[in-house]
């Protein structure tokens, strides 16, 4: 227990300390939501409709441009040999640094959500339908995200790779999310089924990407 | 003759030198028969003629989930039993998977033109299957990531097996969602709702494309066999000449 404590609580010291972690999700997420009336154009009534998607989108992009360090820097110190060759197992290592990467840089985009609503023309109460969403939702980018961190970990050039490799895992979890977003702000369809299924890709990811890292950590570092 | 049988690469060759041209026949054989009695069957009195595309379309569409899971089951193999041609089997079937998915796509576009009013639609179905060929691209993509082989072999094992969870998805997909795509006619509870006179084709087409795929997929593990004992002899060569030239 105490060793994934220490775990968690290392992993982020780091991403808030060096480098900007956790800083570099938000900007990019901020980056994408600003270009997007740029590209659609000032209509604010379209902006207020594409408002949820656009938020989601930054946010999937955000996440898996943070993804990239997950693994890459205790590979390249070191540290994920040492991690992979503890007692601990594996398997709740990954899911430490998993949790300790949705903390550091999940839970930020969630908080810049809000600020960035008001550049869509999104009200308190559609703001915060996507923001419960991502609540929801970014977990599951995290930890299916990990997989392909694991996987990529050992490729030189494995940044865009990864990308490559987890942006299928992702789409349900950005269907779901931009559904229920959409079904809480109007609509006639209720917000409880895709935000249920949207807990239930949460909560499968939770357990399919610890097991799924740990064995493409093992394989591809021995 | 067991798998393990087979684990030889040699024995593998040998029996597979033997084999091809059999399959190869019984392919085209069959291939023949198919399109012949897909000429001959009647017109839908909906589709007219058009309906015929069926008979390429859906076992393309079989063919790509069904490649899918014989890399999983390599991918098991790899993993679980540590079998030597396991990853031989994984990393040759992919391309293959790829182009029935893509033939799939792209006939099932072409017959809903004509049928739906549209090349594509975002329904359940034809957005699983698109995501299915992105993860075949992105799988050939981590197979010639790595230089060596056996190492790629058990990263691409852990993704084809978190992949597969994409089968059910699609073949339920039709159930689970309102969509444009038609519900299943052929494999479902209560029997086939196809007609014999489209039934009886269509079958024969889906085991003339699985031949073609066991075919295709022999020749190349054949291929890809010989392919790393050359870069083994390549290897071996490179370290004598540098041998060479530190003695010298």
């Amino acid at each position: 227990m105490t060793a994934l404590a220490a775990l968690i609580r290392r992993d982020i010291r780091i991403a808030l300390r060096v480098g900007g972690g956790a800083l570099i999700g938000v900007l990019f997420f901020l980056t994408v939501v600003v270009l997007m009336p740029f590209a659609v154009g000032p209509d604010l009534a379209l902006l207020t409709r594409l408002g949820p998607a656009i938020l989601w989108l930054g946010a999937l992009l955000a996440s898996l441009l943070t993804l990239d360090r997950l693994f890459m820097a205790d590979h390249d110190d070191g540290s994920l040999d040492l991690i992979v060759m503890s007692r601990t197992p594996l398997e709740l290592a990954c899911a430490a640094k998993a949790l300790a990467h949705w903390l550091s840089a999940g839970l930020p985009l969630i908080v810049a959500t809000p600020v960035l609503g008001l550049l869509l023309n999104l009200d308190a109460g559609a703001t915060s339908a996507v923001a419960l969403t991502l609540l929801a939702g970014t977990p599951a980018l995290t930890f299916t995200g990990m997989i392909g961190a694991a996987l990529a970990v050992t490729l030189r050039r494995g940044g865009l790779l990864l990308a490559v490799l987890v942006l299928p895992l992702s789409i349900p979890v950005l269907i779901f999310g931009v559904a229920a977003s959409q079904a809480a702000i109007s609509g006639p369809l209720s917000f409880g089924t895709p935000f249920s299924i949207l807990c239930a890709l949460s909560l499968t990811s939770l357990v399919i990407g610890p097991f799924a890292a740990a064995a493409s950590l093992r394989q591809g570092l021995d | 003759m067991t798998l393990t049988d087979l684990a030889n690469p040699s024995r593998f060759l040998a029996l597979t030198a033997r084999l091809l041209p059999w399959f190869a026949a019984a392919t085209a054989i069959l291939l023949l028969i198919g399109l012949y009695q897909s000429a001959m069957a009647p017109d839908d009195y909906q589709q007219g003629a058009t309906v015929k595309i069926m008979f390429i379309h859906v076992p393309n569409a079989w063919l790509s989930m069904f490649v899918w899971s014989v890399m999983s089951v390599a991918a098991l193999g790899t993993l679980v039993w540590r079998h030597p041609l396991a990853d031989v089997a994984a990393k040759t079937a992919a391309p293959i998977g790829a182009a029935f998915t893509f033939l799939a796509l792209v006939t099932g576009s072409l017959w809903g033109r004509p049928m739906w009013g549209t090349y594509w639609e975002w329904d359940a179905r034809l957005t699983s299957v698109l995501i299915l060929f992105l993860m075949y691209l992105g799988l050939i993509a981590l197979w010639r990531a790595v230089e060596d082989p056996s190492r790629a072999a058990r990263a691409a094992a852990v993704l084809t097996l978190v992949g597969a969870i994409n089968l059910p998805i699609i073949k339920f997909s039709v159930d689970w969602w309102n969509t444009l795509h038609q519900p299943a006619s052929v494999f479902r509870m209560g029997g086939s709702t196809l007609d014999r006179a489209f039934l009886v084709p269509l079958m024969v087409m889906a085991a003339a494309f699985s031949l073609l795929f066991i075919t295709l997929h022999l020749a190349a593990m054949r291929n890809e066999i010989l392919r790393r004992r050359v870069r083994s002899l390549q290897m071996a060569q490179a370290r004598m000449t540098q041998a060479g030239r530190r003695s010298a």
